[in-house]
């Protein structure tokens, strides 16, 4: 795997600075190698991993499950893709099992998402049918926990 | 009556014990918040949510027994095989495998099961704080076999024949070493080990960091042939698995040698915990790719600080095992306990001085890796602040030495 790539998922929040600096690379081969990486269609963006708590004032996260009736050419694609365009939507899984769509929306309310299902959703042509579920609670966004642990106070600074 | 009048009820070989060296060096560094600590001998990371989650399984069960004073048949069937597949050993879970409270209580025990009053063990050195103390807790008298930085801190077989006189029963071996990182690959350990059957030697193998090997195959001493008989080999789940407060060890070896250890850990400790032996069975069963993720961390931060020791003018080999680099402070001229000191106290960073480990670690200082890359980095530009001061002072060019990055 490309060490840059590597070190990202580790998810140990480095600038790009000190990607370079434990990579021992420079930093313009860094910036090189993510240019890259965008290039080929592997690094989508770069984006904060937020705590959903602190974004919970004035947003509001909903999983919908959408079934869909599959079309003769394009199968699946055309109608997840048509969906996925939303700027509602941040994720959009096709899903195997009791339906076909997992679609994961973000709105500034509740009345926003309800919107979003009635008038745009549920209007497409070859939507059967949704179940919105909204979130009440994270506990754990992209694999950081939001309970942190905490290395104890009096763990030895210095042990043998 | 002064609380000092107390002091002559210690016994005399307790009294004139020394205090470990990191103990003082710890009291130093705890008055200090600021500082960034590469002094940690355990794993930085928590131990895996499975091995925990086993553990809290076990006490809502009620678990909170005494066990066999071997440790649970199941750990013990687990150890076996675990030591079967990744030391290629085989040992029977009924009578060859001993649970402890970490390798700390199966090296004490076995000590104590082998050594008559005045039994000289060896060990090299720079060493483990405890062996020479452990030695001395039982009346023997410890035979420090010096490795040096030129042959990477690992042991020399002409050393070890050159330190060895008669009365020398106990060889101690520490690969991967703290705090060397020194290792043995295959064609030494057959030296050492034809030297343990010449001379009649039993070896005991704190094998503890061998799974943080990190080039070549990590070779033990009691898999090879006409070693297994002379030899208790000890280890546990303190350092790959990140698990140093559960407190788990276990020895394995020859039945006479486990019974005897077992006779001195039944009356002095009775069993390990039950819930940390638990735990345990949990990580041998199932934790390998744990050990993998984290030996792959390890190993990413060693490459970066030894690079950055190095540039900075401190020279430093790469350690093969465990997560310490040891590199070199002579060349600007202060014993390794007051570098560490001025270290701490100007720029703020711990490192363990060398000599804590032994007269043999003079001139050098132990920096742990097992921290945070956000850690490293800062602490590196720390010392290199703190190297240039040191030049300044005392008129030291150094050269090809890359200027520090400053903070972040």
């Amino acid at each position: 795997m490309n060490p840059v790539l590597k070190l990202m998922l580790d998810g140990e929040a480095l600038s790009t600075a000190q990607m370079a600096e434990v990579l021992r690379m420079d930093l313009a081969q860094v910036e090189k190698e993510l240019a890259a990486l965008k290039a080929q269609g592997v690094l989508l963006g770069w984006r904060p991993v937020l705590n959903p708590d602190y974004l919970s004032e004035n947003q509001v996260f909903a999983v919908i499950e959408v079934k869909i009736s599959p079309e003769r050419e394009g199968g699946f694609d055309r109608m997840a893709t048509r969906i996925a365009k939303f700027e509602q939507v941040r994720s959009c899984y096709l899903m195997s099992g009791a339906y076909d769509l997992m679609v994961i929306v973000s709105a500034h309310n509740l009345r926003e998402i309800a919107a979003f299902v009635f008038e745009r959703l549920a209007t497409l042509h070859g939507v059967v049918s949704t179940a919105t579920h909204f979130m009440l609670r994270a506990y754990k966004e992209q694999g950081y926990l939001l309970a942190r642990e905490h290395a104890p106070a009096d763990k030895p600074a210095v042990s043998a | 009556m002064s609380d000092s009048s107390s002091q002559r009820f210690v016994a005399n070989h307790v009294a004139t014990l020394p205090r470990s060296g990191i103990r003082d060096f710890f009291a130093v560094v705890a008055q200090m918040p600021e500082a960034i600590s590469l002094g940690i001998g355990e794993p930085d990371f928590v131990t895996p949510w499975h091995i925990r989650e086993a553990a809290i399984y076990a006490l809502e069960q009620g678990k909170t027994h005494y066990t066999d004073n071997r440790g649970l048949l199941a750990l013990r069937r687990a150890i076996a095989e675990y030591v079967g597949k990744h030391f290629r050993l085989a040992y029977r879970p009924e009578d060859e495998i001993l649970t402890t409270v970490g390798v700390s209580e199966a090296l004490d025990i076995a000590l104590r099961a082998l050594v008559n009053p005045g039994d000289k063990v060896m060990y090299h050195e720079p060493c483990y704080v405890s062996y020479s103390p452990s030695v001395t807790l039982v009346h023997g008298q410890a035979i420090p076999v010096p490795t040096t930085a030129r042959d990477q801190f690992a042991l020399d077989p002409d050393a070890l024949a050159k330190a060895w006189q008669p009365g020398c029963k106990v060889l101690v071996l520490n690969f991967p070493t703290n705090p060397t990182g020194g290792v043995a690959d295959r064609p030494r350990l057959e030296k050492i080990a034809k030297f343990a059957q010449e001379k009649d030697l039993v070896v005991l193998s704190d094998e503890i960091y061998a799974e943080l090997t990190f080039e070549g195959e990590h070779v033990s001493i009691a898999s090879l042939p006409g070693m297994r008989e002379r030899t208790v080999f000890l280890h546990g789940m303190s350092k790959a698995f990140a698990m140093t407060g559960f407190r788990l060890g276990y020895a394995c070896g020859p039945a006479p040698l486990i019974e005897a250890m077992m006779k001195v850990h039944q009356y002095c400790m009775m069993c390990a915990p039950i819930l940390s032996q638990v735990a345990a069975t949990e990580a041998l069963k199932h934790g390998w790719d744990d050990v993998l993720r984290m030996r792959e961390k390890y190993h990413q931060r060693r490459d970066y600080i030894v690079a950055r020791f190095n540039e900075l003018g401190l020279p430093c080999h790469s350690p093969r095992g465990a997560f310490y680099a040891f590199p070199s402070v002579q060349n600007f001229g202060l014993p390794s306990m007051e570098f560490a000191t001025r270290l701490l106290k100007e720029n703020q960073v711990a490192v363990v001085p060398g000599t804590a480990f032994g007269p043999g670690g003079a001139g050098f200082v132990r920096a742990s890796f097992s921290t945070g890359y956000d850690q490293i980095i800062q602490a590196c530009d720390r010392i290199g602040k703190f190297l240039d001061t040191l030049a300044k002072e005392k008129g030291i060019h150094r050269e090809g030495a890359k200027a520090t990055k400053g903070e972040k």
